[in-house]
Protein backbone atom coordinates (compact mmCIF):
# COMPACT_ATOMS: atom_id res chain seq x y z
CA UNK A 1 0.00 0.00 0.00
CA UNK A 2 1.08 3.58 -0.53
CA UNK A 3 0.01 6.68 1.38
CA UNK A 4 0.55 10.25 0.22
CA UNK A 5 -0.64 13.42 1.90
CA UNK A 6 -1.75 16.82 0.64
CA UNK A 7 -3.28 19.89 2.28
CA UNK A 8 -6.41 21.82 1.36
CA UNK A 9 -7.90 24.56 3.57
CA UNK A 10 -6.17 23.22 6.68
CA UNK A 11 -7.39 19.67 6.06
CA UNK A 12 -4.82 16.91 5.49
CA UNK A 13 -5.99 14.53 2.81
CA UNK A 14 -4.33 11.11 2.90
CA UNK A 15 -4.60 9.26 -0.40
CA UNK A 16 -4.30 5.53 0.24
CA UNK A 17 -3.67 3.05 -2.54
CA UNK A 18 -3.60 -0.73 -2.18
CA UNK A 19 -4.69 -3.26 0.41
CA UNK A 20 -5.04 -2.69 4.15
CA UNK A 21 -4.50 -6.10 5.73
CA UNK A 22 -2.53 -7.59 8.60
CA UNK A 23 0.60 -8.02 6.48
CA UNK A 24 0.16 -5.12 4.11
CA UNK A 25 -0.74 -1.51 4.72
CA UNK A 26 -1.76 -1.68 8.37
CA UNK A 27 1.60 -0.51 9.71
CA UNK A 28 1.92 2.21 7.10
CA UNK A 29 -1.53 3.59 7.90
CA UNK A 30 -0.84 3.57 11.65
CA UNK A 31 2.54 5.26 11.18
CA UNK A 32 1.04 7.90 8.87
CA UNK A 33 -1.69 8.75 11.39
CA UNK A 34 0.80 8.90 14.28
CA UNK A 35 3.11 11.13 12.24
CA UNK A 36 0.29 13.52 11.30
CA UNK A 37 -0.93 13.64 14.90
CA UNK A 38 2.66 14.36 16.02
CA UNK A 39 2.78 17.27 13.61
CA UNK A 40 -0.38 18.69 15.15
CA UNK A 41 -2.62 17.89 12.18
CA UNK A 42 -6.11 17.55 13.59
CA UNK A 43 -8.32 17.39 10.50
CA UNK A 44 -7.73 14.27 8.47
CA UNK A 45 -9.59 13.04 5.42
CA UNK A 46 -8.71 9.47 4.48
CA UNK A 47 -9.28 8.97 0.76
CA UNK A 48 -10.01 5.26 0.25
CA UNK A 49 -10.97 5.41 -3.43
CA UNK A 50 -8.01 3.19 -4.38
CA UNK A 51 -8.36 0.75 -1.48
CA UNK A 52 -10.06 -2.28 -2.96
CA UNK A 53 -9.35 -4.78 -0.20
CA UNK A 54 -9.39 -4.64 3.57
CA UNK A 55 -9.56 -7.33 6.28
CA UNK A 56 -10.43 -7.21 9.99
CA UNK A 57 -6.95 -5.93 10.76
CA UNK A 58 -7.38 -3.10 8.25
CA UNK A 59 -10.75 -2.25 9.78
CA UNK A 60 -8.97 -2.11 13.16
CA UNK A 61 -6.47 0.36 11.72
CA UNK A 62 -9.28 2.63 10.48
CA UNK A 63 -10.79 2.49 13.99
CA UNK A 64 -7.37 3.33 15.49
CA UNK A 65 -7.01 6.30 13.12
CA UNK A 66 -10.48 7.56 14.05
CA UNK A 67 -10.15 7.17 17.83
CA UNK A 68 -6.57 8.47 17.86
CA UNK A 69 -7.65 11.71 16.16
CA UNK A 70 -10.77 12.02 18.31
CA UNK A 71 -8.80 11.51 21.53
CA UNK A 72 -6.54 14.39 20.54
CA UNK A 73 -9.44 16.70 19.86
CA UNK A 74 -9.24 16.24 16.11
CA UNK A 75 -11.54 14.87 13.43
CA UNK A 76 -11.12 12.11 10.88
CA UNK A 77 -13.47 11.42 8.00
CA UNK A 78 -13.47 8.75 5.31
CA UNK A 79 -13.81 9.61 1.63
CA UNK A 80 -14.87 7.61 -1.43
CA UNK A 81 -15.21 4.08 -0.10
CA UNK A 82 -15.03 1.28 -2.64
CA UNK A 83 -17.93 -1.17 -2.59
CA UNK A 84 -15.94 -3.85 -0.73
CA UNK A 85 -14.80 -1.49 2.01
CA UNK A 86 -18.28 -0.02 2.35
CA UNK A 87 -19.71 -3.55 2.57
CA UNK A 88 -17.36 -4.44 5.44
CA UNK A 89 -18.05 -1.22 7.37
CA UNK A 90 -21.76 -1.85 7.00
CA UNK A 91 -21.54 -5.47 8.20
CA UNK A 92 -19.51 -4.39 11.22
CA UNK A 93 -21.85 -1.41 11.82
CA UNK A 94 -18.89 0.94 11.70
CA UNK A 95 -20.64 3.00 9.02
CA UNK A 96 -22.53 4.47 12.00
CA UNK A 97 -19.28 5.37 13.76
CA UNK A 98 -17.32 6.94 10.89
CA UNK A 99 -18.24 10.11 9.05
CA UNK A 100 -18.26 8.78 5.47
CA UNK A 101 -18.25 11.20 2.55
CA UNK A 102 -18.30 10.82 -1.22
CA UNK A 103 -17.43 14.36 -2.30
CA UNK A 104 -14.01 15.76 -1.46
CA UNK A 105 -14.94 19.45 -1.53
CA UNK A 106 -18.02 18.93 0.61
CA UNK A 107 -16.02 16.73 2.98
CA UNK A 108 -13.39 19.45 3.45
CA UNK A 109 -16.09 22.04 4.11
CA UNK A 110 -17.68 19.74 6.67
CA UNK A 111 -14.66 19.91 8.98
CA UNK A 112 -15.15 22.17 11.95
CA UNK A 113 -13.26 25.44 11.48
CA UNK A 114 -12.33 25.63 15.15
CA UNK A 115 -10.33 22.38 15.38
CA UNK B 1 -13.03 -31.39 -6.24
CA UNK B 2 -10.87 -31.56 -3.11
CA UNK B 3 -7.66 -29.67 -2.39
CA UNK B 4 -5.53 -30.00 0.74
CA UNK B 5 -2.67 -27.72 1.81
CA UNK B 6 -0.18 -28.06 4.65
CA UNK B 7 1.21 -24.59 5.27
CA UNK B 8 3.91 -22.98 7.40
CA UNK B 9 2.87 -20.66 10.21
CA UNK B 10 3.62 -17.51 8.24
CA UNK B 11 1.65 -14.65 6.76
CA UNK B 12 2.56 -15.91 3.26
CA UNK B 13 0.39 -18.92 4.08
CA UNK B 14 -2.53 -16.61 4.73
CA UNK B 15 -2.24 -15.19 1.22
CA UNK B 16 -1.97 -18.73 -0.23
CA UNK B 17 -5.09 -19.94 1.59
CA UNK B 18 -7.02 -16.84 0.59
CA UNK B 19 -6.02 -17.16 -3.08
CA UNK B 20 -6.87 -20.88 -3.13
CA UNK B 21 -10.31 -20.20 -1.64
CA UNK B 22 -11.03 -17.45 -4.16
CA UNK B 23 -10.02 -19.69 -7.08
CA UNK B 24 -12.15 -22.56 -5.78
CA UNK B 25 -15.18 -20.36 -5.07
CA UNK B 26 -15.12 -18.88 -8.58
CA UNK B 27 -14.68 -22.38 -10.05
CA UNK B 28 -17.69 -23.65 -8.10
CA UNK B 29 -19.68 -20.79 -9.61
CA UNK B 30 -20.17 -18.36 -6.77
CA UNK B 31 -20.61 -14.77 -7.98
CA UNK B 32 -17.58 -12.50 -7.60
CA UNK B 33 -18.98 -10.76 -4.52
CA UNK B 34 -19.70 -14.03 -2.70
CA UNK B 35 -16.32 -15.41 -3.74
CA UNK B 36 -14.63 -12.35 -2.26
CA UNK B 37 -16.52 -12.84 0.99
CA UNK B 38 -15.62 -16.55 1.13
CA UNK B 39 -11.93 -15.82 0.54
CA UNK B 40 -11.99 -13.10 3.21
CA UNK B 41 -13.51 -15.58 5.70
CA UNK B 42 -10.72 -18.04 4.87
CA UNK B 43 -8.17 -15.27 5.27
CA UNK B 44 -9.52 -14.43 8.73
CA UNK B 45 -9.54 -18.10 9.78
CA UNK B 46 -5.98 -18.59 8.55
CA UNK B 47 -4.73 -15.39 10.21
CA UNK B 48 -6.20 -16.69 13.48
CA UNK B 49 -4.51 -20.08 12.95
CA UNK B 50 -1.09 -18.57 12.20
CA UNK B 51 -1.11 -15.73 14.76
CA UNK B 52 -3.28 -16.82 17.67
CA UNK B 53 -3.18 -20.59 17.19
CA UNK B 54 0.36 -21.50 16.16
CA UNK B 55 1.79 -18.11 17.19
CA UNK B 56 4.17 -18.17 14.21
CA UNK B 57 5.83 -21.34 15.59
CA UNK B 58 7.93 -22.76 12.73
CA UNK B 59 7.45 -26.29 14.08
CA UNK B 60 3.67 -26.05 13.78
CA UNK B 61 1.62 -26.13 10.61
CA UNK B 62 -1.73 -24.93 9.39
CA UNK B 63 -3.80 -27.23 7.21
CA UNK B 64 -6.46 -26.00 4.81
CA UNK B 65 -8.94 -28.34 3.16
CA UNK B 66 -11.18 -27.05 0.37
CA UNK B 67 -13.93 -29.36 -0.80
CA UNK B 68 -16.39 -28.48 -3.54
CA UNK B 69 -19.69 -30.33 -3.96
CA UNK B 70 -22.46 -29.35 -6.39
CA UNK B 71 -24.47 -27.70 -3.63
CA UNK B 72 -21.77 -26.28 -1.38
CA UNK B 73 -18.18 -25.31 -0.73
CA UNK B 74 -16.65 -26.54 2.53
CA UNK B 75 -13.40 -25.16 3.90
CA UNK B 76 -11.66 -26.46 6.98
CA UNK B 77 -8.71 -24.67 8.62
CA UNK B 78 -6.75 -26.38 11.40
CA UNK B 79 -3.91 -25.20 13.60
CA UNK B 80 -1.82 -26.86 16.31
CA UNK B 81 -2.19 -24.19 18.99
CA UNK B 82 -3.73 -24.10 22.45
CA UNK B 83 -7.30 -24.14 21.21
CA UNK B 84 -9.64 -21.23 20.70
CA UNK B 85 -12.84 -20.70 22.69
CA UNK B 86 -14.79 -18.92 19.97
CA UNK B 87 -17.75 -18.46 22.31
CA UNK B 88 -15.64 -16.28 24.60
CA UNK B 89 -15.02 -13.64 21.93
CA UNK B 90 -16.97 -10.45 22.76
CA UNK B 91 -19.64 -9.28 20.30
CA UNK B 92 -17.95 -6.60 18.17
CA UNK B 93 -21.33 -5.02 17.42
CA UNK B 94 -22.06 -4.29 21.08
CA UNK B 95 -21.92 -0.50 21.61
CA UNK B 96 -19.06 -0.81 24.11
CA UNK B 97 -16.99 -2.82 21.58
CA UNK B 98 -17.67 -0.84 18.39
CA UNK B 99 -14.60 1.37 18.84
CA UNK B 100 -12.24 -1.51 19.65
CA UNK B 101 -9.42 -2.09 17.20
CA UNK B 102 -9.58 -5.90 17.18
CA UNK B 103 -12.03 -8.76 17.60
CA UNK B 104 -13.86 -8.71 14.26
CA UNK B 105 -12.23 -11.67 12.47
CA UNK B 106 -14.53 -14.42 13.74
CA UNK B 107 -17.53 -12.14 13.40
CA UNK B 108 -16.72 -11.65 9.70
CA UNK B 109 -16.32 -15.41 9.20
CA UNK B 110 -19.77 -15.96 10.68
CA UNK B 111 -21.27 -13.07 8.71
CA UNK B 112 -19.95 -14.26 5.36
CA UNK B 113 -20.39 -18.05 5.58
CA UNK B 114 -23.64 -20.00 5.92
CA UNK B 115 -22.39 -22.43 8.54
CA UNK B 116 -19.40 -22.09 10.86
CA UNK B 117 -18.24 -24.62 13.46
CA UNK B 118 -15.30 -24.38 15.84
CA UNK B 119 -13.85 -27.50 17.42
CA UNK B 120 -10.97 -27.90 19.86
CA UNK B 121 -8.88 -30.79 18.50
CA UNK B 122 -6.08 -31.07 21.10
CA UNK B 123 -3.78 -29.70 20.11
CA UNK B 124 -5.33 -26.91 18.13
CA UNK B 125 -8.53 -25.58 16.70
CA UNK B 126 -10.48 -26.69 13.66
CA UNK B 127 -12.83 -24.26 12.00
CA UNK B 128 -15.23 -25.59 9.39
CA UNK B 129 -16.90 -23.07 7.09
CA UNK B 130 -19.64 -23.91 4.61
CA UNK B 131 -21.18 -21.78 1.89
CA UNK B 132 -24.16 -23.12 -0.01
CA UNK B 133 -24.57 -22.56 -3.71
CA UNK B 134 -27.78 -20.62 -4.23
CA UNK B 135 -30.30 -21.90 -6.76
CA UNK B 136 -29.70 -18.87 -9.00
CA UNK B 137 -25.96 -19.56 -9.07
CA UNK B 138 -26.48 -23.22 -9.92
CA UNK B 139 -29.06 -22.42 -12.59
CA UNK B 140 -26.70 -19.87 -14.10
CA UNK B 141 -23.94 -22.45 -14.23
CA UNK B 142 -26.22 -25.01 -15.89
CA UNK B 143 -27.35 -22.43 -18.44
CA UNK B 144 -23.80 -21.53 -19.35
CA UNK B 145 -22.79 -25.15 -20.01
Amino acid sequence: MTASTRQTDGVTIVDLNGRITHDEGSTLLRDTIKQLAGQGQKQILLNLSEVHYIDSSGIGELVFAFTNMRDQGGELKLLNLTRKVHDLLQVTKLHKVFDIRDDETAAIQAFSKSA
Amino acid sequence: MRVFYTLDSTLDSVDKAEAAALTMALKVGFPEEDSGRISLAVREATVNAVLHGNEYDSHKHVTVLLEAAPERLTIQVRDEGKGLDAGAIPDPLAPQNLSKESGRGIFLIRAFMDEVRFRIINPGTEVTMIKYVREATRDGQEASK
